[in-house]
C-alpha cells in the first residue's frame, strides 16, 4: 500500500493523474473520431465513385493496418513534416512535436473509421419511407438530415458505438511507446524506479477494467433510454 | 527510397514472425476459446464463473498491460524463476505467444458462446425425441451448427489478432511492426516505410478475409 500513497513517497497521485489522462486522451480521440466518422460516412455513401473510392480507402487503411504502426507513423512522420518545414526557416534540429496531440490524433484517426462503418451501417438501417417521407413534406436536405436522420441514427448506433469507444479507450495504451504520460507510460516508470513490475501493472490492468465497466453500463443505460421500441 | 530497397529482406523476415505469431495465438486460442465457451454453458457456479471472470478480464484490459504483466511482471516472483515454467516465460517469444492466446481466446469464448446460444431450441429437442444421447446432440447438433454460425464473427478476431501481433514490438521482438519501427527511427523515412509495411499488413488481411469467404461459401450458406 505504501506503493500507493500520494505525495513523494508513493505513486498514488502520480497513478491517478495519468488516469485522467488515459481518459482525456480517450474522449478527445473518440471525438476527433466522429468528426472524421461524420465526414466520410458521406463519401461512403455518395453517388460519387471517387469519394466512394477515398472513403474505402480511409476505413480499409485505418482498420487493417496495426494501432502501434500508424502511431509510429504519425509520431515520427509528425516532428519530420514540422522539421522539413522549420529547416526552410533556417531551424536545423530535432524538434518532437506535443506527445498528447499526436496521441489523440492518431487513436482519433483510427476510431473514426471503426465510427465510419457503425454510422454507414445505422443509416443504411433506416426505412427508405423516412427520406421520401420527409422529402414529401418539402423539408431541405440538411433539415431532414438533421432533425429526421440523425436522431434515428444515433440512437441504431449507440451499442455500436459503445464498442468503438471500448476500443479506443484501450488503445490510448499504445500511445505510451510515444513518452505521454498516460496510465500505461506511469505505471511503466513506477515499476523501472521500485522493480515492482507485477504490482503497478497489475494496478493499471485494475483501472482500465473499472474505466471499461463503467463505460459500458454507461452505454447500455443511454441504450436503453433511448430505445422506444 | 534506397532505403527502403535495401531493407526489404529484413522486413520480409520479420513478417514471417508476424505470420508465425499470429497463427500460433489463434490456434491455441480457439482451443482455450472452444473450453471456456463450454465451461460458460455449464450450470456448475464455479465453472461459470471462471469462464465468466476469464472473459471479462481479458476483454475489458489493454493487450499491452497483459502482455506487460506476463513479461515484466510475471518474472519478478521468485517460485515462478525457480520453476520449469522460467525456461518459457524469460523468452519474449512464448511471453508474447501466451498473451495473444489468452487475449483471443477470451474473444473467441464469446464468439462461440453466443453461436451456441443462438441454437434454436427446437432442433435440440427433435434430437432428444429421437432418442440420441446427450453427447451426440452436442456433437452432431448443436456444434455443427454454432461453428456455422461464428465463422463471419470469428474472421473479425483473426484479423484483430493479426493486427494485435504488432505488440510483439513492445518487448523486445523484431516482428513487421518491430522492424519498420526500427527502420523508421533511424533513417527517418516513416512515409514509405510505413507504405510497405501497411501494404503487407493489408494483404495479411485480405488473405484471412479470402480464406473466411472460402469457408463460408464450403459450409453452404447460401
Amino acid at each position: 500500500m505504501e506503493l500507493l500513497a500520494f505525495g513523494d513517497q508513493g505513486w498514488g497521485d502520480e497513478i491517478l493523474r495519468a488516469t485522467f489522462i488515459t481518459i482525456f486522451v480517450a474522449l478527445s480521440a473518440f471525438l476527433i473520431g466522429f468528426i472524421f466518422a461524420t465526414l466520410f460516412v458521406f463519401f461512403k455513401l455518395s453517388k460519387k465513385k471517387y469519394l466512394n473510392f477515398i472513403g474505402n480507402i480511409y476505413t480499409t487503411i485505418f482498420r487493417g493496418v496495426p494501432e502501434l504502426l500508424i502511431i509510429y507513423l504519425f509520431f515520427f512522420g509528425g516532428s519530420s513534416a514540422i522539421m522539413f518545414v522549420s529547416k526552410i526557416f533556417g531551424y536545423d534540429g530535432y524538434i518532437e512535436i506535443n506527445a498528447f496531440l499526436t496521441g489523440a490524433i492518431s487513436i482519433g484517426i483510427i476510431s473514426g473509421a471503426y465510427s465510419t462503418e457503425v454510422l454507414r451501417g445505422a443509416i443504411l438501417a433506416i426505412d427508405k419511407s423516412q427520406f421520401e417521407g420527409a422529402q414529401a413534406l418539402g423539408m431541405k436536405r440538411y433539415v431532414y438530415f438533421l432533425k429526421v436522420i440523425t436522431p434515428q441514427v444515433l440512437r441504431l448506433a449507440i451499442p455500436n458505438l459503445s464498442n468503438v469507444w471500448q476500443i479506443t479507450l484501450k488503445d490510448t495504451s499504445l500511445i505510451s511507446v510515444t513518452g505521454l504520460v498516460e496510465l500505461m507510460r506511469q505505471s511503466y516508470i513506477a515499476s523501472g524506479s521500485t522493480r515492482n513490475p507485477l504490482f503497478f501493472y497489475l494496478f493499471a490492468a485494475v483501472i482500465y477494467l473499472i474505466l471499461t465497466t463503467f463505460s459500458l453500463k454507461f452505454f447500455n443505460r443511454l441504450e436503453k433510454r433511448y430505445n422506444f421500441s | 527510397m534506397t532505403i527502403l530497397i535495401e531493407n526489404i529482406p529484413y522486413l520480409l523476415k520479420a513478417s514471417f514472425l508476424t505470420i508465425q505469431l499470429t497463427l500460433i495465438s489463434l490456434i491455441i486460442g480457439l482451443i482455450i476459446g472452444f473450453f471456456f465457451s463450454i465451461m460458460r454453458l455449464s450450470k456448475n457456479f464455479f465453472l461459470y464463473n471462471i469462464a465468466y471472470y476469464y472473459s471479462f478480464i481479458f476483454r475489458g484490459t489493454p493487450l499491452l498491460v497483459q502482455i506487460f504483466i506476463i513479461y515484466f511482471g510475471l518474472a519478478q516472483l521468485e517460485f515462478i524463476r525457480d520453476s520449469i515454467l522460467w525456461a518459457i516465460l524469460k523468452k519474449p517469444f512464448w511471453c508474447a505467444i501466451i498473451a495473444f492466446s489468452l487475449n483471443t481466446g477470451a474473444y473467441t469464448s464469446e464468439i462461440l458462446r453466443a453461436a451456441f446460444e443462438k441454437v434454436e431450441k427446437n432442433i435440440i429437442e427433435t434430437g432428444k425425441s429421437l432418442g440420441m444421447s446427450k453427447f451426440n446432440i452436442f456433437y452432431k447438433i448443436k456444434l455443427p451448427i454454432a461453428i456455422k454460425q461464428s465463422v463471419p464473427a470469428y474472421g473479425n478476431e483473426m484479423i484483430l489478432m493479426l493486427k494485435g501481433t504488432s505488440l510483439a514490438s513492445t518487448v523486445t521482438l523484431i516482428d513487421l511492426t518491430g522492424a519498420s519501427k526500427y527502420i523508421i527511427s533511424t533513417n527517418f523515412n516513416p512515409v514509405e516505410v510505413f507504405i510497405f509495411a501497411g501494404s503487407i499488413y493489408l494483404i495479411l488481411t485480405f488473405l484471412i478475409h479470402s480464406l473466411i469467404k472460402l469457408v463460408e461459401k464450403k459450409l453452404g450458406y447460401y
